[in-house]
């Protein structure tokens, strides 16, 4: 089967979405659509993949290359799960315009679908763009209150790193012996080690701000919390992942020296980073910034353990990149469930559900667990591993970021504590009868976290030939 | 071994069952089918860890493998069990006592409504799988994946009546609490990964392993493990969780938080007893920890009021002789304490259950008396608990602890005479319990009385039951001294090795024993005398307020720890997220608005200015054309640069 479909499917399922103004049938027209992409995305772990490689820009020796390892495919089946998954649990959320808001999320799942597939840096380029200025659009005209303003800062901040990175795929271009723009060039290009350091930094900024990594990381929570929940779960199970993702597709390969001269200080911001966000995590009241600080923590594990730069570590970002995304989708769906019904973010006025709601409470309970990596959920797993590998990497370092799993269970049950037990409170009695597509789709959700944590031999399966590209060379 | 594969699994798959069945059908079944089920499943489990336990007294160890959990190119991490003679005797008591008191929540918990009857059940069993796996694990990822597990089991239970805050709050702290600790044990888990490349008990248990770790290795290793330790089996400092874990049904502080999870620290070094035997330090550490636990608990025991707080108190502190026997390397001294102390206070908590079933839910002593005559089953069992933790021969406790004591003498006479302190204190404590409940007159209001009953069948059976075990569970382990033959310690010998040689003459032995007997008897005799005609009010005394309020640790903590950190995460919220990061980027936007601003002033609309610029633009055009190889030779620089 061929790559492009990752691409054309979703870009035409926006292009009909554009036709379609009736509420109903665009939402269908998505889900389908969608459930086509997550079909595809299944069989393209049974099967091999061919490559798909056009001419593009030939004026600039610029290639359409699409090119799917373990660590793609991982990617592009989260996306794939993700898209349905939050159609059919936000579809009772009220929107104008319905089919423009799915047409700019389809967009931007094929751009996402590009960022994980090219091969090519200026497609790269091309497919990152592509990825976030239709989530501008979706941020600033269906979020909240201060959206106006939210979604400009997240939007200069991240287009700012955007830009650095292209100075940078442009500085590469000018020292590659073809002048062209695949990655294959790029990592043969003939670099210094100051320039390789100068290229380092341009693609790291980039990347980081995307994570985010601590100290770029403001924009997010304000981000979050004033889209509308269908985009931050986008942006927060799979958009944040760009930035991971760059780093092993680009950075590590690209800049073997200046990755290594900059492992200690990286891993250190990070480590500090986790506990940083973890330790505001406890002081939330707004359940959508507390998952988005918790998020913040969790990218900043993976990113530690990337820059550890062990095998071990490695692989258990490497599953991680999936777990975590599901995870903090379930996490945001339940969340949004209860603020569409109570009209409230504030834990404070929360409390009850297990009384009022006890489905969406267990399921609650479910990926609270799932979020502070308790043994037999999927996050265990690439916790586990890349916590080893930090050990592995430095023991004391291991130990500081190890207060982040006591710290995790704090902020993780007081959201338990103040959502779902206790008497029923005035919001919370106000929920209606639980909305079974979306408890479906919880469902489903949980039932991945528990099958992967404990047989997630699969996904150590689909990831090996990254690992071993990385590491054996 | 094809038999025994099916066999574990059933053991395992059994109360898995039953959770998932009562978990999700909580809406569908009628409580009693719930209560067959859920009883069923661990009777089922019982009866077959009983095969295991024969084969393995015949046949040997068995590990059996199921599937990989992680087997990637760097670590390997099967999904094995293994039943030897340590995990079978466990096995056993987790299975068998776990029975009884599934059997016994049955009655106790008649009250609740269908759905939340079936949750308890279904947590109930679930705790018991974890148990399980916890125990079954043959390397200490499942261990540490069981004892994950019953954390979580607990917390659940703890936290069963979720509408009460104080009660969730009491199950968060267990979690945290035991949290602290599991980030020890997952160091020392990621310390042997790194060392030896494994965490089978099979690769990293031999001498091989322990030539390959440096002496730091084996003390931080252990000490890690230790640490996890502490937090499950409630030591110095981690042991505030568990006197509020009482908050959960006494059915689950009867199972979880007495006969079987908290026991799981003295199973984990008693299953890593080589590593710990190779560290001096870390023994001495185990020691000094094990015996100031059960004498600070002790202490605090003496001034309660609160049934189940009693027997908590209680419990902390046997843990502590189970960890001073751990320590002195009484290896299977501190099982054998293990075993008698799950029939024992389970028999008790059971007991106190059924005092609190008949009282409706009155926990204070001072408000009971007299209940002798109204609850004989309940009393006569009770206090053979009582005789039995105090350590009055023949019961069961009495071997158990004696064994401890007296390796505790051959390593250090101020160990045991600690050790004699605590038991006189256990010995009181308990007999204030017992005479303050039971003697003298009742003190309830009258409509208590009239209403207090013995409990139904299901209650009492158990009750019986463990009492009979409580009374006769000494004989696994009677002394050779005694002309017994130590059945318990020859049965560990292939987990532990041979018992080791004491160097105390029998004669000694003999004085010790009779010493640390006769104290606890006065200890006894002297609490009956006092409490039989009073209750302890509000202490006066300062050290009796000083008990009395736990030796102020839980304020302790919240002041030195809890709040700081607290102050410490709102400073990153308000102050260093808002103003200093948050701020710097902001600042960057002001500033570039900022010169936009003063750039703009220049676009005034007075001609003279914008002939100025243009001449001086012309000047720097014209200066460019002339130097315009040496400026790209500049430029060149930089970017090489």
């Amino acid at each position: 089967m061929s790559l492009i479909s990752f691409l054309f499917v979703p870009l035409l399922a926006a292009l009909l979405l554009l036709l379609i103004k009736d509420k109903k049938q665009a939402q269908w027209t998505a889900v389908i659509f969608s459930a086509i992409t997550l079909v595809l995305a299944c069989q393209m772990l049974c099967t091999k993949t061919v490559d798909v490689d056009m001419a593009w820009l030939p004026n600039l020796k610029s290639r359409f290359i699409l090119h799917a390892d373990g660590l793609s495919k991982i990617l592009i089946l989260l996306t794939a799960i993700s898209f349905p998954a939050i159609f059919i649990a936000t579809a009772k959320n009220e929107f104008k315009q319905t089919n423009i808001f799915l047409s700019l999320m389809l967009f931007t799942q094929a751009g996402l679908m590009g960022v994980f597939l090219a091969g090519d840096a200026l497609l790269f380029y091309f497919f990152w763009e592509l990825a976030l200025i239709p989530v501008y659009f979706l941020c600033s005209i269906w979020g909240g209150e201060k959206r106006i303003a939210i979604t400009f800062k997240f939007f200069i901040y991240t287009f700012l790193g955007s830009l650095f990175m292209l100075a940078g795929i442009l500085f590469l271009n000018a020292n590659t012996s073809d002048h062209s723009f695949l990655i294959n060039s790029f990592i043969h290009a003939n670099l210094t080690n100051g320039q390789q350091v100068t290229a380092f930094a341009l693609f790291f900024i980039a990347f980081a701000i995307k994570m985010p990594l601590f100290p770029f990381h403001t924009w997010q929570p304000d981000a979050y919390e004033q889209s509308p929940t269908a985009v931050t779960m986008v942006m927060s199970a799979v958009m944040v992942k760009m930035g991971l993702y760059g780093i092993l597709r680009w950075l590590l390969p690209l800049f073997p020296m200046a990755f290594t001269a900059h492992t200690h200080v990286v891993v250190v911001v990070s480590v500090i980073g986790i506990l940083y966000a973890s330790f505001i995590a406890i002081r939330q009241d707004d359940i959508k910034r507390l998952i988005a600080y918790s998020s913040i923590a969790h990218i900043g594990l993976m990113n530690a353990a990337l820059f550890t730069h062990t095998q071990i570590a490695t692989q258990g970002a490497l599953i991680q990149l999936f777990s975590h995304g599901i995870n903090v989708l379930g996490l945001w769906m339940v969340a949004d469930i209860i603020e569409q019904q109570t009209g409230t973010r504030s834990m404070q006025q929360m409390g009850g559900l297990a009384k009022k709601q006890p489905t969406l409470a267990i399921l609650l309970v479910g990926f609270a667990l799932a979020n502070i990596a308790l043994p037999l959920t999927n996050a265990f797993v690439g916790e586990f591993l890349m916590f080893t590998g930090l050990f592995k990497y430095n023991p004391w370092i291991a130990a500081f970021a190890g207060v982040s799993v006591i710290v995790a269970a704090i902020y993780t049950l007081n959201m338990v504590q103040k959502v779902a037990y206790g008497e029923i409170s005035e919001k919370i009695n106000t929920m209606q009868a639980p909305n079974k597509a979306a408890q479906a789709v919880l469902i489903v959700l949980l039932i991945i976290v528990f099958v992967t944590g404990v047989y997630p031999q699969p996904l150590f399966t689909v990831t090996a030939d990254t690992l071993q590209q990385l590491f054996v060379k | 071994m094809a038999l025994m594969k099916i066999l574990i699994a059933f053991i395992l798959l059994w109360p898995l069952a039953g959770f998932l069945f009562n978990g999700l059908g909580r809406n569908y079944w009628s409580k009693k089918v719930v209560a067959y089920k859920a009883t069923g499943y661990i009777v089922c489990s019982f009866i077959a860890s009983i095969f295991v336990f024969m084969y393995v007294q015949e046949q040997g160890a068995v590990t059996v493998h199921y599937f990989d959990f992680i087997n990637t190119a760097t670590v390997k991490i099967p999904f094995d069990f293994k039943v030897d003679a340590l995990s079978s005797l466990f096995l056993l008591v987790i299975t068998g006592v776990g029975s009884l008191i599934h059997l016994y929540s049955t009655a106790y918990m008649k009250e609740e409504a269908a759905p939340h009857y079936a949750r308890y059940f279904s947590y109930l069993n679930l705790f018991i799988f974890s148990m399980l796996v916890l125990v079954l694990g043959d390397n200490y990822v499942v261990m540490f994946i069981g004892w994950e597990g019953v954390g979580l089991c607990s917390y659940l239970l703890i936290g069963y009546w979720f509408t009460n805050g104080n009660y969730n709050y009491a199950a968060k702290k267990a979690f945290i609490m035991n949290r602290i600790g599991d980030l020890g044990f997952l160091l020392a888990i990621f310390w042997l990964i790194v060392k030896l490349g494994s965490v089978n008990y099979s690769e990293v248990l031999t001498a091989t392993s322990l030539a390959k770790l440096s002496s730091t290795d084996i003390t931080g290793i252990t000490l890690l493990l230790f640490v996890g330790a502490m937090g499950k089996s409630a030591q110095i400092p981690l042991f505030t969780w568990l006197p509020d874990a009482m908050a959960g049904p006494t059915p689950v502080s009867a199972l979880i938080h007495a006969a079987t999870m908290v026991t799981a620290g003295i199973y984990m070094i008693t299953r890593s007893n080589l590593l710990f035997s190779h560290s001096e330090l870390t023994q001495h550490v185990i020691a000094i920890i094990g015996i100031s636990t059960a004498l600070l608990a002790a202490t605090i025991a003496i001034k309660q009021n609160d049934i189940k707080k009693v027997l908590a108190y209680s419990t902390v502190s046997q843990l502590g002789y189970m960890f001073l026997g751990l320590g002195v390397g009484a290896y299977s001294g501190a099982v054998f304490h293990v075993i008698t102390h799950a029939f024992f206070k389970a028999l008790l908590f059971l007991g106190a259950g059924s005092v609190i079933h008949a009282m409706h839910h009155e926990q204070d002593i001072r408000k009971m008396g007299g209940l002798k005559s109204k609850l004989p089953i309940t009393h006569l069992t009770f206090l053979i608990g009582c005789i039995a933790i105090a350590g009055v021969p023949p019961f069961s406790g009495f071997f158990s602890k004696d064994e401890i004591l007296a390796a505790a003498f051959a390593k250090s006479p101020i160990y045991w005479v600690l050790g004699v302190i605590g038991a006189a204190m256990t010995a009181f404590y308990m007999f204030r319990l017992y005479t303050t409940t039971f003697l003298g007159k009742f003190r309830g209001i009258s409509d208590q009385e009239n209403h207090v009953h013995e409990s139904p069948l299901a209650m009492t059976l158990p009750l019986i039951l463990l009492a009979i075990a409580s009374a006769l569970a000494g004989a696994i382990g009677i002394p050779e001294m005694m002309g017994g033959h130590h059945w318990l310690s020859h049965n560990l010998i292939p987990i532990v090795g041979e018992p080791i040689e004491l160097g105390l003459s029998h004669s000694l032995e003999w004085t010790l024993m009779a010493v640390s007997v006769g104290i606890a008897l006065l200890a006894l005799l002297l609490a009956i005398s006092i409490y039989k005609k009073k209750t302890d009010e509000e202490p006066t005394s300062a050290i009796g307020k000083f008990f009395y309020h736990k030796w102020h640790i839980d304020e302790l903590y919240n002041e030195a720890i809890v709040y700081p950190l607290n102050r410490f995460a709102g400073f990153l919220k308000n102050t260093m997220e808002k103003h200093v990061i948050d701020g710097a980027v902001n600042g960057v936007g002001k500033l570039l608005q900022y010169s936009a601003r003063k750039v703009r002033l220049t676009q005034n609309g007075q001609v003279g200015y914008y002939i100025l610029f243009m001449v001086t633009g012309i000047i720097v055009l014209f200066l460019l054309w002339f130097n315009d190889v040496r400026i790209y030779v500049f430029f060149n620089k930089l970017i090489q640069n």
